[in-house]
């Protein structure tokens, strides 16, 4: 990975845990009213997987959609604002943190029932196709959405049409507060696509580079020819607790000893530590700069005005 | 001269037409290019426009209504069949949570332009499985629009406005309506959502019928006409957006209403008419209201008693003289099973 590739992924890491520390702390003043499932700990999957695509490309996510969200370069100061529930956010305060959407930037949503937008990367990805396009969809999701039936309808349906759809299944080991074991006879879920005739590799350690590696490869092998859809699972850890801004080692569900590795290995720290310090610097300097200028813009913005109750619900 | 068509090439024709006109337009659905076409209504469409705009799929309800969405979210216009409602049941996730709700919780920022087109099934010991009318379940719902025209013209030119529709439009069939014939325009035109249609002016008392249950409101029409009694029909065509405006300038002046809906009545499409026709009354008594709907039971397969769960124009009638003459009245016309029910042979 040269240089500019290795310091973007760290922008994208650096900005993730950044804001979402931030919103953590703003959290307790109720500012932001909205349920908020923090990626801190995931960051490097949805940094890995962005900056190997082309602007072009189509996002589609889930609930906890803050990392996914800004490594497709979401707006920073609409994603704050709709936090707020502010008339500037990037739904006009009607979607909140479960439902960011950024269209100029191609990410395409996030929904909060589990596995419910990876049939639209399909069928988005299906359209593209049809009208001769080479941008690919990215689907991602958790170990969760793999038990829901929609998850195999669609990997079918996928691998059927061939279309153009990388899924991206980002397992953190939980469902809520259910270990995978408590749910999966094996924990496995990338072999277990297989035999629907896809492509299907595993990152063991929330590593962003081999995950940007794989990806890439995979999205220039899926414009190049129409192979049809690919499928990564990656292994990663939540930090904090499955919604709120806190930890919750002491809920009973797991223990700090499970989660000390990855803390051990943080992708932040490793990927900071190659980069040539000033560089570093620079980088975090600026993304400290905007994440602060975004928060205040929340702060200022007006609330949205009653008669926005009723914008929206159609076209006409 | 009048072009005379079935209501099933009306929707053919229709959908024939959008797919030249807009190459964005494209049909999907389990058996949709099979040798019987969805009763004719897709024939020879996937040899007219290939593969891939016209689409078999997997038996995958909720991931193949996703797949429209996300389609949809990309610019095309799907129109997604279901050759029995029942199975919408499957999709509701994608239907409620998502479909009616990506325009405004994404604050304007996308559009859904899907149809679903639902056939209700009847006849021939369909069940209880392939002969629920849900339409009520979408109704409840903001964000979705349902419409259920009951006459060939109007097939044509709701599927129109409906593929052209921005938002998710539910297309409610009959599939004892696919038989009927009536004038049909060669040319595209659209109908749009916000009109009931006045199907026959009268006098004495209003009937609102529900998709295939306009026809038997006509006829029950005809057998009340030699009782003396004048009764106006109304085909409210689109149930949401409804047009509750014409259903009260009727009511106003028959002081009469009976709503019959192809569903159950409790929390049903009948009982949403009824309470908006009440709200714009003030006096109690001033109007007589009476709804008909499926019996509240689950729909069985013994001729008999099928015969005994559905209103048909024997029953509504008999209701209709109740409300002119007093629930101490009594009259029943002497009629047959309406033909469409006779001839329908199955298996499908």
């Amino acid at each position: 990975m040269d240089a500019d590739k290795l310091a973007h992924l760290y922008r994208l890491i650096f900005r993730i845990r950044h804001v979402e520390e931030e919103v953590a702390r703003i959290y307790p003043s109720d500012k932001i009213k909205s349920p908020i499932h923090l990626s801190i700990g995931q960051e490097a999957v949805s940094a890995g997987v962005c900056a190997a695509l082309q602007p072009g490309d189509i996002f589609f996510g889930t609930y906890r959609s803050h990392g996914p969200y800004l490594a497709k370069g979401g707006d920073l100061k609409k994603m704050f604002a709709e936090l707020y529930g502010k008339f500037t956010g990037c739904t006009k305060g009607k979607g909140g943190s479960m439902h960011l959407i950024d269209v100029a930037h191609g990410y395409m949503g996030s929904s909060a029932v589990v596995a419910t937008t990876i049939s639209h990367a399909v069928g988005y990805a299906y359209a593209l196709r049809l009208r001769g396009s080479s941008a690919i969809v990215v689907s991602m999701f958790g170990d969760g959405a793999s038990e829901e039936g929609a998850f195999h309808e669609c990997i079918n349906l996928a691998t059927l049409h061939s279309v153009p759809v990388l899924f991206i299944c980002e397992n953190n080991l939980y469902a809520v507060h259910t270990h995978i074991r408590l749910r999966q006879k094996l924990n496995s879920i990338f072999e277990r696509v297989r035999p629907y005739g896809i492509q299907s590799e595993r990152v063991e350690n929330n590593d962003p580079i081999e995950l940007y590696n794989l990806v890439k490869n995979a999205a220039d092998e899926m414009r190049r020819t129409h192979i049809g859809p690919r499928f990564i699972e990656v292994m990663t850890y939540r930090w904090r607790e499955h919604v709120g801004p806190g930890e919750d080692y002491d809920a009973g569900y797991r223990d700090r000893t499970e989660a000390e590795p990855w803390m051990k290995s943080d992708q932040l720290k490793r990927i900071g530590e190659m980069l040539d310090p000033k560089v570093r610097m620079k980088i975090e300097e600026e993304e400290k700069d905007a994440i602060r200028k975004a928060i205040q813009f929340a702060e200022e913005s007006p609330l949205p005005a009653p008669e926005e109750l009723y914008t929206d619900m159609y076209k006409d | 001269m009048e072009r005379i068509i079935t209501y099933s090439e009306a929707i053919r024709e229709a959908t024939e037409q959008e797919m030249d006109r807009d190459p964005n337009v494209l049909v999907l659905g389990i058996g949709v290019p099979d040798h019987k076409g969805i009763y004719g209504t897709t024939k020879n469409l996937q040899e007219k426009f290939g593969t891939a705009r016209v689409l078999d799929t997997p038996l995958s309800e909720d991931a193949v209504t996703g797949f429209a969405i996300g389609a949809a979210l990309a610019g095309l216009r799907p129109i997604h069949i279901h050759i029995r409602m029942d199975f919408l049941l499957l999709a509701m996730n994608q239907l409620v949570n998502i479909a009616a709700k990506c325009r405004y919780m994404y604050g304007g920022t996308v559009s859904v332009p899907i149809v679903v087109r639902a056939i209700i099934g009847r006849s021939w010991g369909q069940g209880a499985q392939h002969s629920q009318a849900l339409h009520s379940f979408f109704m409840h719902v903001p964000g979705l629009k349902v419409v259920a025209p009951s006459t060939p013209y109007d097939a044509k030119g709701c599927l129109i406005q409906s593929i052209r529709d921005d938002d998710p439009v539910i297309f409610v069939e009959h599939r004892m309506l696919h038989s009927l014939k009536g004038h049909v325009p060669e040319k595209e035109y659209t109908v749009p959502f916000s009109k009931a249609r006045v199907l026959f002016e009268g006098s004495d008392v209003t009937l609102v019928g529900i998709s295939y249950m306009a026809v038997e409101c006509l006829r029950a029409r005809q057998y009340l006409g030699g009782v003396g009694i004048n009764a106006e029909v109304i085909d409210p065509v689109s149930l949401s957006p409804l047009d509750i405006e014409t259903i009260t300038r009727s009511v106003q002046k028959t002081k009469r209403l009976l709503i019959v809906d192809t569903g159950w009545t409790s929390c049903g499409s009948s009982a949403e008419i009824l309470a908006r026709i009440a709200e714009r009354f003030d006096e109690v008594g001033q109007v007589r209201l009476r709804r008909m709907g499926f019996e509240p039971v689950t729909c069985p397969t013994a001729k008999n008693l099928e015969t005994l769960f559905y209103p048909n124009s024997q029953k509504i009638a008999s209701m209709a003289y109740r409300l002119v003459h007093g629930e101490k009245s009594s009259w029943m016309p002497a009629v047959s099973d309406a033909p469409e029910i006779k001839e329908f042979k199955g298996p499908f």
